[in-house]
């Protein structure tokens, strides 16, 4: 059994189909239909919905920490525990909300059917605001499409709504949501079971190591943005699902003296302060990765983990030497990222065993490290080329470079031969120029509906070029991002 | 009352009411047609469709879908009843393949079941065998082919071969200009709900439900008048469901019919995407002769349209390329040919600006290539174009331009956005910016209002007034999220002199307001606003009357304002008045009518006055490129729009600054790739990349022309505002190219064809960087860039 609350009413489910989106759970079993499919593969937001989770503070100080997701890439099975809030639940005693009365009065709706996402969207940035911020704002909706309006009007709500939040029925029940929360939290491993179906919801590691050994065959669920595609995209059955959300130990980050160690199903909003306090351009790539409903769910272990050629986080993380840690039952192994990806899809991952933490090397003075993300829209979309470089240099010479790429081959992949006409050579122009012609023989790219192969090669030898000019004239303006 | 009789009403035309629907939108009580109860035996419906772009079907073999529990029947064209072609103009429009499949997506059998997944499963369990047949994809090979949809057509004045041959200087070149998928964010859908007599109730995401109507009672071989089609509100439209939305109603109604069951058809978006047409690709050759100030003497156009496999609207939408290929200049002598390329893929079909923005695209193009040819400020040859006011003001079609406001709305627009202080502050920044360039655009638009088939410039409203004073209003159009509804209210309440909230605005239904024209062409308010206020005034009248004869006044004697009628020192509120008047046994319903003056167009000429007016805007851009990966950011536009006295100004404002967001995305990053066997593959939102929240400008300064009425008799003197904002956008494109031609010190014209994608941004930057190298710095060689 799984259990969580919708808005303030107790859902206690047992025997739903596993593979049911919080989108059909909402629209279809409960008819709440307020709640939009605009493209069912978590790219448009039309269908966002808030949850609410119990998050204490150091002092041990419950609260309500809300966050935004896109409800069609979500298993009803991710609930336990937690508060489901639909646009439903917003309007009060027949008076619309703070978010919902900014959206109408700044003539923030057209059509209106991308609408409910927004009005969600910009709760969740109500609730964790410290006031009005563009840029907060932008973040907030940058995974909401909207083909009417050009968005302006909808930056307006959402800088009216957190220049005057109101005490909203949220805050008024907040003890109360609280308590109850507690009374559900999960004491032993859920399940989900609807006959031929079945995700189980483990809370410890010792006890998913377990699960994953007695059933190899099933799936990692972790934030599901990938997986959930499979279903609401491809219309394939997942028979066994593991649901890794609940293992707490998964989604630590501890900080040693030398490292960032990250657990795998820690969401890539987690992953944010720890990485851009060390590496800001980190930081800069997760504000674009995706979009932020994305990132409340998809998590660091997940992007390693589907192994796709296009993930983000691969290539900065070789770059930076990161190592993961596998377990399988008992047993842990630590292997170095760039050696997890073998070959298109396939990995060095063997049966039950799962991702247990990422280790990253803190920043050094002697590493420069800088990463690049291009793409046809800069924001919410997938790379055409990533790259990221770092690079340490004595009296001028390269003494240590660690480079690799996104979208040039199968697999995230180090430029090897790029990086050997660096190696050993004073850092000029005329190594880079050797090293981009390194570049060809790294990479053969395909021409796919992103780029073409020839763009992706003179992109990426660019971009190595770009880094030598960052890094020798800082003073030269390089990144259309910087204009914000 | 007096008190009242005295103030004015705060909810007519001119005040800037919110979307009637917006509390509902935010609260997520608008009901779309997906959100409706659906019915204990509803069904569900889901199409096959062709996995190849041209090929002669073999066999299908159904037998395989019933093997799985819940279907309910499978259907292929043998199952229609009545006509099999849904073409909105001229046949060409299966409603399921016939022997042949010309697109890949293209419906071949439809199934309904219980529920979409089981319809799903159901329909790929189909067995469907083809012959390949040899596809044509692409509209180059197409028009060398003469491979036509239809006939085209040319507008000529004078003779343009003899100005080209004379003119000081000569340029060619050749662009393609992509297509763009409307993406309104609530697919295709249907619900349809067999009743007695063979009827059919349809409910129907469309702009265009009499069309809807009628293709039903087609494909049932029954009479329009068993068929009703309700529509209340679209999640959006933007021209992709004027005439694509038939054909899931025309699916539902057929199994409905054959089943007796309820039954509806959503698409999913993929589905959407592969199955519906998109805004027509271009390809475009000029050739053009100007004079030293960039003054064209002579134009030679040919714009081809990318139609798909068939000709939907392609005729009125290659058109209006044609009509627009002027935008806001006198070409001179001209030709311009207009050609309708057959391609195998889905019928490309009505999107904002109809074919317009493609024409408009073309013209601005020649204008940034004469200035880089003569080493000139885009803007002074813009300027050098512009239709004059007296001379030089007739069209290539035989228009005269009148109450051009270009000239001073350019000229407020240079001043308010300091465009020449701009260019300079960027001319400095580029010289020392080696990787980021800047780029500066200023770019007109006049955009002619009424569509060009004549006969559906007609419009019918319905009123009801109750005996409390609450009035029902209807219309013939539909609302898509652009206000029409509440401008038409607005306009209503204007007449009667009431508050808006006494007007339940209602669903567009064909049982209401009968033989309507789609709502398109940015005719929306205009048309129906009229037909509205012509109802208004007849009821209005109606009173005004009885109240003269009741208060025993003359008809002039009585004022109507603010919820109050007085008649001379006697003052009733509406609702008395309504209900004195229902005692005294006046009618209080009525029709309303419109049809738009002055308009004709010879076709067979090519010669005609096709627009009642011209709407006119201006938009000023500034991006910066970076000229290592080609990618930009738009960082400040300035618009300045005309809408005549604005109906409704926030919502006017809306419909500017939307349009122009989405124009610049059309021509920036929203790129359609089909593979070598014509399959789309950006076929969603994760590869098909509308502007998101970051993609508007950081600085967006927008403004509507102020205290200028439409000389035309409009709706209160209004102007249309759908369509004409969207092409502002083009400002975005050519700020792009100007920004990479500074790399060549403004010397050499950048082939970046549109889209604008990263990728041909920085192609258009290897050809600068080429041409700096080889010191080419008059004519850009063509080159072949990867694709």
């Amino acid at each position: 059994m799984i259990q969580f609350l919708v808005n303030q009413a107790l859902h206690s489910e047992h025997a739903l189909d596993p593979n049911m989106t919080v989108l059909q759970y909402l629209r279809e079993h409960l008819g709440k239909p307020g709640t939009k499919e605009g493209c069912a593969s978590g790219d448009c937001g039309a269908c966002t919905v808030v949850v609410g989770e119990l998050v204490a503070d150091e002092s041990g100080t419950d609260s309500i920490r809300y966050r935004s997701l896109n409800s069609c890439l979500t298993f009803v099975s991710s609930l336990h525990g937690k508060q489901l809030i639909s646009v439903e639940g917003l309007k009060h005693q027949g008076e619309l909300h703070s978010v919902q009365q900014a959206m109408a009065d700044c003539h923030g709706s057209q059509c209106g059917f991308c609408t409910p996402g927004f009005v969600m969207s910009l709760f969740a940035l109500q609730k964790n605001s410290q006031g009005p911020d563009l840029h907060k704002a932008q973040e907030a909706l940058a995974g909401n499409l909207c083909r009417c309006t050009g968005y302006r009007p909808i930056l307006d709500a959402a800088a009216q709504s957190c220049a005057r939040p109101c005490r909203d029925q949220f805050d008024a029940q907040q003890a109360q949501t609280i308590a109850r929360l507690k009374a559900i939290a999960p004491q032993q491993t859920g399940e989900l079971n609807s006959g031929d179906k079945r995700c189980l919801v483990p809370l410890t590691v010792a006890d998913l190591a377990e699960l994953y050994s007695s059933h190899p065959e099933a799936r990692l669920l972790a934030g599901g943005t990938d997986l959930a595609l499979e279903v609401m995209q491809f219309h394939r059955t997942l028979p066994v699902m593991i649901y890794v959300g609940h293992v707490a130990e998964l989604k630590r980050i501890d900080k040693t003296t030398t490292h960032l160690e990250i657990g795998a199903a820690t969401p890539l909003t987690d992953c944010y302060g720890a990485l851009n306090d060390e590496y800001p351009d980190f930081g800069e790539l997760l504000h674009r990765f995706a979009s932020l409903q994305i990132r409340n769910q998809g998590t660091l272990g997940g992007n390693i983990g589907n192994a796709s050629p296009i993930g983000d986080s691969p290539p900065l993380l070789i770059a930076l030497d990161a190592q993961i840690v596998l377990r399988q039952g008992q047993r842990q192994r630590t292997l170095a990222l760039e050696d997890y990806f073998i070959d298109y899809r396939i990995t060095a991952r063997q049966d039950s065993e799962f991702i247990e933490k990422i280790i990253v090397p803190r920043a050094s003075n002697d590493w420069t490290f800088r990463a690049y993300k291009v793409s046809k829209r800069l924001d919410d979309d997938i790379s055409a080329v990533c790259a990221a470089f770092n690079l340490s240099l004595e009296d001028g010479v390269v003494s240590g470079v660690r480079i690799a790429f996104g979208g040039m081959a199968a697999i995230p992949k180090r430029a090897r031969a790029c990086e050997a006409a660096l190696r050993g050579k004073p850092w000029n122009q005329a190594s880079v120029e050797r090293a981009c012609q390194a570049l060809a023989e790294d990479f053969s790219p395909l021409s796919d509906f992103r780029a073409s192969r020839e763009y992706r090669l003179l992109t990426a030898q660019n971009l190595l070029r770009k880094y030598f000019i960052e890094l020798q004239s800082p003073h030269i303006e390089t990144r259309v991002t910087d204009y914000v | 009352m007096a008190e009242l009789f005295s103030q004015d009403l705060a909810t007519g035309v001119g005040r800037s009411l919110k979307h009637d629907s917006a509390d509902k939108h935010v609260a997520g009580e608008a009901v779309y047609i997906d959100d409706r109860l659906e019915f204990p035996n509803q069904l569900h419906v889901y199409a096959r469709t062709a996995d190849r772009a041209h090929a002669r079907i073999l066999r299908i073999d159904t037998t395989p879908c019933y093997q799985i529990a819940g279907v309910r029947i499978v259907i292929t064209h043998e199952d229609i009843p009545g006509l099999k072609d849904i073409g909105p103009v001229v046949a060409g429009d299966p409603l399921l393949a016939i022997d042949k499949v010309e697109f890949f997506g293209q419906p071949v059998l439809a199934v309904a079941a219980c529920d979409l997944d089981t319809a799903r499963r159901a329909a790929m369990a189909a067995i469907i065998e083809y012959e390949d047949l040899e596809p044509v994809l692409d509209v180059v090979e197409a028009l060398r082919k003469k491979h036509f949809v239809l006939d085209s057509h040319t507008h000529q004045r004078g003779d343009a071969a003899a100005a080209l041959a004379t003119a000081p200087h000569r340029i060619q070149g050749t662009l393609h200009i992509g297509g763009q998928e409307h993406f309104y964010l609530e697919t295709q859908i249907s619900s349809v709900m067999p009743g007695e007599d063979g009827g059919m109730i349809v409910y129907c995401s469309t702009q265009n439900p009499t069309e809807v109507q009628k293709l039903v009672a087609e494909v049932l071989n029954v009479p329009m008048h068993k068929v009703v089609v309700d529509m209340r509100r679209m999640g959006g439209g933007f021209g992709g469901k004027e005439t694509q939305a038939a054909s899931p109603a025309c699916l539902c109604a057929v199994i409905a019919h054959l089943t007796g069951q309820p039954t509806k058809m959503r698409l999913p978006r993929v589905e959407d995407m592969a199955m519906t047409g998109k805004r027509h690709p271009f390809y475009v050759e000029y050739d053009v002769g100007f004079d030293d100030s960039g003054r064209l003497h002579g134009v030679n156009l040919d714009l081809a349209g990318n139609c798909g496999y068939s000709p939907d609207l392609s005729g009125s939408i290659v058109d209006r390329a044609m009509f627009h290929s002027d935008n806001a200049y006198y070409l001179g002598d001209a030709t311009v040919h207009g050609h309708r390329c057959k391609t195998n893929t889905a019928s490309n079909t009505a999107y904002r600006g109809f074919g317009g923005p493609q024409g408009m695209v073309a013209i601005e193009q020649v204008m940034d290539h004469i200035a880089r040819y003569l080493a000139l400020d885009p803007l002074a040859v813009r300027k050098a174009n512009y239709y004059g006011k007296t001379e030089r003001n007739i069209t290539h079609y035989y228009q005269t331009v009148e109450h051009n406001m270009l000239e001073e709305m350019t000229a407020e627009l240079e001043a308010s956005s300091d465009y020449h202080e701009r260019r300079e502050s960027i001319r400095r920044f580029n010289a020392n910016s080696p990787v980021l360039k800047k780029g500066l655009a200023l770019t007109p638009v006049k955009f002619g209002i009424s569509f060009t088939a004549t006969f559906l410039n007609q419009a019918g409203a319905l009123i009801h007034i109750y005996t409390d004073g609450s009035i029902h209003l209807n219309h013939g159009g539909t609302e898509m999220g652009q206000g029409l509804n509440t401008k038409v209210a607005q306009v209503v309440a204007q007449v009667f002199q009431v508050d808006i909230k006494r007007i339940q605005i209602t669903a567009t239904n064909t049982d209401k307001v009968p033989n309507t024209s789609p709502t398109a062409a940015s005719s929306g308010a205009d048309l129906n606003g009229k037909a509205a206020q012509n109802a208004a005034e007849i009821l209005k009248k109606r009173l005004t009357e009885f109240a003269a004869r009741h208060f025993n006044v003359t008809e002039e004697d009585v004022e109507w304002r603010n919820g109050h009628v007085r008649a001379r020192d006697q003052i009733a509120s509406f609702e008395y008045l309504v209900q004195q008047a229902y005692f005294a046994q006046v009618s209080l319903s009525t029709t309303g009518f419109y049809r738009t003056p002055k308009i004709f167009y010879d076709r067979s000429q090519a010669r005609g006055r096709p627009f009642y007016y011209y709407a006119f805007g201006a938009a000023c851009v500034e991006v910066i490129v970076d000229t290592l990966t080609g990618e930009y950011k738009m960082l400040r536009a300035d618009i300045l729009h005309d809408v005549g006295d604005s109906l409704n100004p926030a919502i006017d404002i809306g419909q500017v600054e939307g349009g122009f967001v989405q124009g610049m995305g059309w021509l920036t990053t929203e790129e359609l790739v089909w593979n070598a066997k014509g399959k789309l593959m950006t076929n969603g939102p994760a590869s098909y990349k509308i502007p998101a929240v970051a993609d508007m400008p950081i600085d967006m300064r927008v403004k509507l022309v102020e205290n200028r009425k439409n000389p035309e008799d409009t709706v209160f003197h209004s102007k249309a505002v759908g369509e004409p904002p969207f092409m502002l956008g083009i400002a975005a494109w050519c700020a792009i190219k100007d920004a990479v031609a500074s790399i060549a010190d403004y010397r050499v014209q950048p082939n970046i064809d549109a889209p604008s994608t990263p990728e041909r941004v920085l192609w258009g930057c290897e050809q600068m960087r080429k041409a700096v190298a080889t010191a080419q710095l008059i004519e850009p060689e063509t080159e072949t860039v990867p694709q």
